[in-house]
């Protein structure tokens, strides 16, 4: 008995703490207007829970730095969790972080489901959720703020327009093959639909092979030599990202080929090693998948906090890259 | 004829009969779908072709197979050569993107050496667990397994880090005798693993330690020794391994390198005969199982079957293979069959053969 009315009251507590907090947030909110120049200093510093999905990539570890970064230069005080993959990791740091009474929680999901409870108990200590880079599919949109991410529909779009273009004087069939994220996931159903979709303007750009090559250069490559064994012709490789496209190379070099001229390669992500290989002209186009989002998600964060209304899903600002932008981007690149 | 007949019955008991012929019925059923599959040719002066594909990628699981049959002889189990596959890898790649000149041969030796280095200890650690301590194995393994990937991202400081250099991409990608390198080294390996277990006493203290622990240290074997080399020699094999799978896209991924392969491993050692219980091993059979299980997902890949379906696709052919490989599944079959009753001279030999699989 006791242990079951120790978490009511404790959220009750926590609900008026919380609540509490909100409206002195707000009043911070108000002087920091005043004086925008003391943001670094005091304790009203808005505190931001962020819980990451990990760090597995080169890709994850911009993201994370990005929002590193971005929290410092903005005077947000960061609690920063790395949930190594694991959904409860994920949950106990959201928990913690109630617990702890920060300003506004974000997170990338690790998953899609099962975040209905703890995304509820944040909601009733009143503090706002933001979702970074992924989405959840609770029924129930009131239970977090506003997604920021890319979105990868467009992603695959923008690749299939691009090729549409460059193709429009081709003769005869212009026979593409795919590699394919991992399966089952957001970026992959999303992105080889957004390029079908796009790619559906002209007959003559054909799909004659899609394989998964799990979002690693070992499994791009694989895929890839078996893909030049049994077909003879390729002329477009489309991979879902860059790390595919990059093991490719290898197989495609092996094969006796030139990728970038006997081969058009088009990848999504411009990490880089891709944006380098798009310099040398291996690969013809990439498509930006970002991840330096701090900068938006401090932005909300502020907006949230002060209890201003924002759109429930935000793109990340991302742009496209052609061989001669790549060469002017890439000594700026940060991932 | 009855002599014709009998050797054809000496054949099907053979434990590797039926894994070679999977094997070949897969690579038929590839000819049919696509003839070319088996051609080789000629190119850049080394052969070239899905065969050679296969044997090339099949490399590294046979390294790993190999340490994985000493270690499930003596039965255990070693769940952490993924990772210790991703370590090694990491290190190596690591140390020779810090170096002035990537392309030193005595660079990529010494990367090689330290990284070979601490997969002995990693290995050592294992051994230890196992031996000295008694933790289950199947636990004890699983510590270096999941903390191995931390390891091999710490290492790796959560990139991917991409080397350029001759040396170092040789062990992936080489070609010796116009022939994958890598094959070579797995083969070499296979060689002296069998060497030192079936030319030396120490393949039957292994077996022996593997069907009674107790009973064998009561005989006068240690034991606890035995046990411990066994996890060290597994490492090293990984180890190995690691260096093949980095090398082959010049890179060393912390998450990916070597993910799942500790499964493909005790599975190639299955289809080869061994038991997961201990005693008897069979390297050649794990060389077979390491065959089929990269055939099988190049097959995956040639025949362009599509990702939804692959897995369950590679589940029936499993399922397929340890049933035919099963001598009690076989017995029920064949006692369905009328009209064709074992010679009696045979039938005892043929039981006496069934009894270590």
């Amino acid at each position: 008995m006791r242990n079951m009315r120790m978490p009511m009251a404790r959220r009750r507590a926590m609900a008026v703490v919380a609540a509490v907090l909100l409206a002195g947030g707000v009043a911070a909110c108000g002087n920091s207007d005043t004086g925008s120049g003391n943001d670094g200093g005091g304790d009203d510093k808005l505190v931001l829970g962020f819980s990451q999905v990990g760090a597995e990539s080169g890709w994850r570890t911009a993201n994370t730095n990005s929002i590193k970064e971005a929290a410092a230069e903005a005077g947000i005080e960061l609690k920063f969790d790395d949930a190594q993959q694991k959904q409860e990791n994920q949950i106990k740091a959201i928990r913690n972080y109630i617990q702890q009474k920060v300003d506004v929680i974000a997170f990338s999901p690790v998953v899609e489901s099962g975040w209905d409870t703890v995304l509820k108990e944040a909601k009733d200590a009143g503090i706002p959720v933001i979702l970074t880079d992924r989405a959840v599919d609770s029924a129930d949109k009131s239970l977090y703020k506003t997604f920021l991410g890319s979105d990868f529909v467009k992603e695959g779009r923008l690749s299939g327009e691009w090729l549409v273009e460059n193709k429009k004087d081709a003769t005869g069939d212009v026979n593409i093959v795919e590699l394919q994220g991992t399966t089952g996931s957001a970026p992959a159903n999303d992105r080889k639909k957004g390029f079908a979709e796009a790619i559906a303007a002209d007959p003559k750009l054909k799909v004659i092979a899609s394989q998964s090559g799990d979002f690693t250069r070992a499994g791009g490559k694989q895929v890839m030599e078996q893909f030049l064994k049994a077909h003879p012709k390729i002329d477009v490789l489309f991979a879902h990202n860059d790390d595919m496209g990059l093991g490719a190379l290898e197989a495609i070099t092996a094969a006796g080929k030139e990728p970038g001229k006997d081969i058009t390669i088009i990848t999504i992500d411009a990490v880089k090693d891709g944006m380098q290989a798009l310099a040398d002209g291996k690969f013809n186009f990439i498509a930006e998948c970002s991840p330096l989002l701090g900068p938006q998600l401090m932005d909300l964060a502020k907006k949230v906090k002060a209890g201003e209304e924002v759109p429930p899903r935000i793109e990340t600002e991302e742009t496209t890259f052609t061989q001669e932008q790549a060469k002017e981007a890439l000594p700026n690149r940060k991932y | 004829m009855s002599d014709a007949g009998h050797r054809f019955r000496t054949l099907l008991g053979h434990r590797l009969f039926w894994p070679v012929a999977v094997l070949v019925v897969m690579l038929a059923a590839n000819t049919v779908y696509r003839p070319g599959f088996l051609a080789v040719e000629i190119n850049n002066g080394h052969l070239y072709g899905t065969p050679i594909d296969i044997l090339r990628l099949s490399a590294p699981l046979i390294l790993v197979a190999l340490g994985m049959t000493l270690v499930i002889s003596t039965g255990g189990i070693d769940l952490s050569v993924g990772s210790t596959c991703a370590i090694s890898g990491a290190i190596a790649c690591l140390y020779i993107s810090r170096a002035p000149d990537q392309n030193n041969l005595g660079t990529v030796l010494t990367a090689l050496a330290m990284a070979l280095g601490v997969a002995l200890v990693l290995g050592a650690w294992n051994g230890v667990l196992v031996s000295v301590i008694g933790i289950q194995p199947i636990i004890a393994t699983l510590i270096l397994m999941v903390a191995g990937r931390g390891l091999a991202q710490l290492i790796a400081e959560g990139q991917i880090i991409t080397i350029n250099s001759g040396p170092y991409r040789a062990i992936g990608l080489g070609h010796l005798l116009t022939l994958p390198l890598a094959i070579f080294i797995a083969l070499a390996a296979a060689l002296l693993v069998a060497a030192f277990t079936r030319r030396t006493a120490l393949g039957m203290i292994v077996e022996s330690v593997g069907g009674n622990r107790e009973a064998s240290r009561l005989a006068g074997i240690r034991s606890g020794r035995v046990v411990f080399l066994v996890y060290v020699v597994s490492a090293a094999c990984a180890a190995i391994a690691g260096f093949m799978m980095t090398a082959n896209v010049s890179s060393a991924d912390g998450n990916n390198t070597g993910l799942w392969v500790e499964l493909d491993a005790i599975l190639a050692v299955v289809i080869g005969g061994t038991s997961l219980a201990g005693g008897r091993f069979y390297l050649s059979g794990t060389i077979v199982g390491a065959l089929i299980i990269q055939t099988l997902t190049t097959t995956v890949y040639a025949m362009n079957i599509s990702p939804q379906t692959a897995l369950l696709f590679k589940a029936v052919v499993v399922i397929a293979v340890c049933l035919i490989q099963a001598p009690a599944f076989r017995a029920r079959f064949r006692r369905r069959r009328p009209g064709t009753p074992p010679p009696p001279q045979s039938s005892p030999q043929r039981q006496k053969e069934q009894v270590p699989a």
